[in-house]
């Protein structure tokens, strides 16, 4: 694992309390598709039961970063990687079980997807995967992760009509309801109001500042007051490099410490 | 020259383009209309030539009096075991192939030589699968002309055709399905068997039904491996072949009674080749209503 302390100090500025414990600590992780390099060495920690906000233009290798943590790069041919994604403690390029890594990591992709199969049997998906067959059980979870992304008193009627027949709103939120069926630690949001309306958004808003008291929530966003209305911290990535992390307020303020980000957050980068 | 143009007035240029659209509009139609032709006129002189000899007993009677009259039975029966045989070798073969081929493999010299062998395989000629077949099946495997060594010759050469049909039906599932899958810590198998397969299971299965009538129609792959000119069989007797034994098939009967035995009444082969068409239609009748019954059920 090599770490350069410039990089140690720069994820551990963003004076947070010496309770924290760090979920995920990214060491000078670097990813190549192919030939070309998109993750320039990316250092940063990121705190048990916060919200990140990650920001930065297309391009800037957010998604890709999200999709090393869960080892979903593996199924991308010719991308790869090294450096180090700690989770827990773990070594996550190291780790056997991916299964259980993934399962560890809820991930909500852009663009809503319902799979071809009942509201309820989505949500019961990947219960079932990894081996929980009891009806009463899946009942109650169906419920639970319906109710907590905001859906179930909409579909609770019919929860055996098929999940790609929803809205799209409602299909965003069943795929949240998806990501947290397999009971998270951490639940990366891609993007995920690009596709809905701005009241569903701000209802899945309200339910992710409460899942912050159970799991640690990362959340890439291309809307920059959606980083500032959530984040207590947040990142910003740009070209495969961060400019700044640090608490969502100095970013947002009139002197974060790159003038970049000053530029960015107030609509006036190019 | 025309005196200043109007901004929807006529010109020459825009009638000429009018004439040029309504021209290249008939003769493309003239085009596709030239398609039914032949097959009409085909179907339409067949059942017309083969009329006398249509009948119910002509489909369960063996040929008689030195195959100048009777039926077909035999050789109906014959094309059905072929076709059963070989597809039952064939299809899950080419299934579980196209899975790998689509689902798992990665995109390495070893996997892309394997897609380049697919995709020859359906290239060769049926005669050369013949000679294939019989150097393969019947010499060096010792299964003598016989059924089996027939049906495997025609599965050789239908697998490329249904790793194809069967790649082309499981591609059809959008990826990001796939992907929602693997991030709630499904294992690949798990996202084929759940995802992938249900909803793409019609495909699949109109592609291996369109290969029974290429299977059925073939006449050279079965000439050197397992058909025979002709063995007594009981009238609509279900269990008269074994797999070792040698049978009769339509496609060849077709070609036996047409050039190799004088004296044949006409009604005769054209009534064999209504049949053999008939069954051809049939199948691909049922395979066109499973792709409409697919499309009415579709999920997303």
């Amino acid at each position: 694992m090599v770490t350069s302390d410039g990089n140690r100090a720069a994820a551990c500025q963003a004076n947070a309390p010496a309770a924290v414990r760090n979920k995920i600590e990214i060491r000078d992780l670097r990813l190549s598709y192919g030939k070309k390099e998109v993750l320039h060495g990316v250092s940063f920690d990121i705190h048990e039961n916060e919200i990140l906000g990650v920001i930065g233009p297309a391009q800037s290798g957010k998604t890709s970063m999200l999709r090393c943590l869960n080892r979903t790069i593996d199924f991308t041919a010719d991308a790869t990687w090294t450096g180090s994604i700690n989770v827990d403690g773990e070594e996550v390029g190291r780790m056997r079980n991916v299964y259980e890594l993934r399962r560890k990591i809820g991930m909500v992709a852009p663009l809503p997807v319902g799979l071809p199969m009942s509201i309820y049997d989505n949500v019961a998906f990947a219960p079932r995967c990894s081996g929980m067959k009891s009806k009463s059980e899946l009942d109650g979870l169906v419920e639970k992760c319906l109710t907590q992304a905001a859906l179930w008193d909409e579909v609770k009627e019919r929860l055996d009509s098929l999940g790609t027949k929803l809205s799209g709103g409602q299909q965003q939120r069943l795929t949240i309801a998806r990501a947290l069926s397999h009971q998270p630690e951490v639940l990366c949001l891609d993007e995920f109001s690009i596709a809905i309306d701005p009241v569903t958004t701000m209802r899945i808003e309200d339910v992710l500042k409460e899942l912050k008291s159970e799991m640690t929530i990362i959340l890439v966003t291309n809307l920059v007051q959606q980083a500032r209305r959530l984040a207590a911290r947040t990142l910003f990535l740009w070209e495969g490099e961060i400019v700044e992390l640090g608490s969502t307020e100095s970013m947002f303020g009139p002197n974060p410490k790159d003038k970049r980000t000053f530029d960015y957050v107030n609509g006036i980068f190019g | 020259m025309e005196s200043g143009p109007t901004l929807f007035g006529e010109t020459a240029l825009t009638r000429r383009k009018q004439r040029t659209e309504a021209v290249a509009k008939h003769v493309f139609f003239a085009m596709a209309l030239a398609m039914i032709i032949p097959l009409a006129l085909i179907i339409g002189y067949l059942v017309v030539k083969a009329w006398p000899a249509l009948s119910i007993d002509f489909l369960l009677d063996p040929p008689l009096r030195g195959m100048k009259a009777g039926g077909i039975w035999p050789a109906l029966l014959g094309t059905i075991y072929l076709v059963i045989v070989s597809l039952a070798v064939a299809a899950p073969i080419g299934v579980l192939a196209a899975v790998y081929l689509n689902e798992y493999a990665k995109d390495n010299w070893f996997n892309r030589v394997i897609n380049l062998a697919v995709i020859n395989l359906a290239g060769v000629p049926s005669i050369v699968h013949a000679l294939f077949g019989l150097g393969a099946f019947v010499l060096a495997a010792k299964f003598g002309k016989s059924i089996i060594a027939a049906s495997l010759t025609l599965a050789v050469m239908t697998l490329p055709v249904i790793i194809a049909s069967t790649r082309e039906a499981l591609a059809a599932v959008p990826r990001p399905f796939r992907e929602a899958c693997w991030n709630v810590g499904a294992t690949r198998w798990q996202t084929i068997q759940s995802v992938v397969l249900p909803n793409s299971i019609s495909g699949i299965l109109t592609g291996i039904i369109l290969q029974v009538s290429r299977a059925a129609g073939e006449t050279a792959p079965i000439m050197f491996t397992g058909a025979l000119f002709f063995k007594a069989v009981e009238r609509g007797d279900l269990f008269a072949y074994s797999l070792t034994d040698q049978c009769m098939a339509l496609s060849m009967h077709l070609y036996v009674i047409s050039t190799q035995v004088p004296g044949v009444p006409e009604a005769l082969p054209y009534a064999t080749a209504v049949v053999l068409l008939g069954a051809v239609l049939l199948v691909n009748i049922t395979a066109i209503s499973l792709r409409i019954h697919m499309r009415a059920r579709k999920k997303w």
